[in-house]
């Protein structure tokens, strides 16, 4: 009955299969679920490692504030769920699936966000190689085009919200996509490559000059971990 | 025919008119840049639309109808905000400036403060970048708590009355990730004269800070 109910909503499914699993059963899931609950991960650089291009205290806002926030919102939308299911009132779980997906997606989008990015001598910055960069020729025509059209999807979200590299398994190839809000990257894209365009992500150090952060963050992608994903997906 | 453009209406108050609430810096960027923004846009998606229109090409015309919505929102939507903000000390912040409306509140919603709960709640529920208004109702005129998404814009049959910026540019640098304080504070600097106004006036009224800076 439940799951009949969460069908539509996207990070549902996700959101309760990595609650239910036990740590180390998956890679992300390891270090981001303990004992069925979402937790914070741990940054594998300091708050301060990404500067000048993002502020330490962006950063630490950002993970400790904002993130923070996303994991306490699903851990306790999947406790109402839980609440309902042992109720049998799918009203209430049906009614949760909005909080599920924007929490869930939150927690999920950020982690993604945190891994794909690093200091300049922990690979961040350079440009993609090997597959990874075959990939991105064949699709975009070059790497320089496909900051381009990242950009350009960046700038033109209207409010809050995502721009992603993916791989659509359906189509074989990579995609520059956008999602509104904390939308997870779901379906037969596999998510490769997370900007985070909310305000809160730049707006201490950039202020309305958007433009400047999506320039910048460019020299902090982790284009190693890109590669991983896309070996993976 | 040429489109008419809009243009950036000044606040009826300093920038530093409403600290401690809203401090000088967010008011002075949020005025002359992001709204500036919004009219700009707004003014270049016009342009464009008229000129594709004139000339029988209703596939790029509809292909602005977007970013007119959104920055049309957004002029719509600051416009509104300036004007619903009055600085503390000045009696129009004053609940007793909007008498009609206070009661129309209270019964409403049985109190000031559950009015207040009610609101805030919403505001703080909104998933993303949004406002949240308090509206009368077209056909009823009974009054109604609205959030509504990035910059769309009370503009279909009710009249806003007023109107709280919820995107992160408008509390970020003071309020942090502390937007529930925003909340609080940004009562204290409401302005209830022209809610009340807004609230006896027609609809046409609500709105009448656009036609004047064209
Ligand atoms: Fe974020
Ligand atoms: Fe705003």
């Amino acid at each position: 009955m439940a799951t009949a109910l969460f069908r539509t909503a996207p990070a549902v499914r996700a959101a309760l299969r990595a609650s239910s699993m036990k740590p180390g059963v998956a890679a992300l899931a390891s270090t981001s679920f303990v004992r069925g609950k979402a937790t914070l991960p741990d940054l594998s650089y300091d708050y301060g490692a990404l500067e000048p291009y993002i502020s330490g205290k962006i950063m630490e806002l950002h993970h400790k504030g904002h993130h923070q926030t996303y994991v306490n919102g699903l851990n306790s939308a999947l406790e109402t769920i839980e609440e309902a299911k042992a109720k049998g009132d799918e009203i209430q779980a049906a009614a949760t699936a909005p909080l599920l997906n924007f929490h869930g997606g939150g927690h999920k989008n950020h982690t993604l966000f945190w891994e794909n990015l690093a200091p300049n001598n922990k690979g961040g910055g350079g440009e993609p190689e090997g597959a990874l960069k075959s990939a991105i020729e064949k699709d975009f025509g070059s790497f320089q085009n496909l900051q381009k059209q990242i950009n350009t999807a960046l700038a033109g979200i209207q409010g809050s919200g995502w721009a992603w590299l993916v791989k659509d398994k359906a189509a074989g190839t990579l995609q520059v996509i956008t999602k509104a809000n904390q939308d997870p990257v779901i379906g037969n894209q596999i998510p490769l490559l997370g900007i985070d365009a909310w305000e809160h992500a730049y707006y201490l150090q950039y202020q309305n000059r958007k433009a400047e952060y999506f320039n910048a963050i460019w020299n902090v992608i982790n284009w190693g971990t890109v590669a991983k994903r896309l070996e993976k997906a | 025919m040429a489109a008419k453009t809009y243009s950036l209406p000044p606040l009826p108050y300093a920038y530093d008119a409403l600290e401690p609430s809203i401090s000088k810096q967010i008011m002075e960027l949020h005025h002359t840049k992001h709204h500036q923004t919004y009219i700009t846009n707004l003014n270049k998606a016009l342009e464009v639309s008229a000129k594709a229109q004139s000339e029988g090409k209703l596939q790029d015309a509809a292909a602005q109808l977007s970013a007119i919505r959104f920055n049309g929102g957004g002029h719509i939507n600051h416009s509104l905000f300036w004007e619903g903000l009055a600085p503390s000390s000045s009696p129009d912040s004053k609940l007793d400036a909007a008498p009609k409306l206070t009661g129309a509140i209270k019964d409403t919603w049985g109190s000031f403060d559950k009015f207040k709960e009610v609101f805030g709640t919403a505001l703080l529920g909104i998933q993303g970048s949004g406002w949240g208004w308090l509206v009368k109702e077209a056909v009823t005129g009974q009054l109604r708590i609205v959030t509504l998404a990035n910059q769309e814009a009370v503009v279909v049959g009710d009249t806003p009355l007023f109107g709280v910026d919820m995107w992160e540019h408008a509390y970020y640098l003071q309020y942090l990730n502390g937007k529930a304080a925003y909340v609080e504070n940004i009562w204290k600097v409401i302005n209830w004269k022209t809610a009340e106004a807004r609230y006896a006036g027609s609809r046409d009224d609500a709105f009448k800070v656009l036609k004047a800076n064209m």
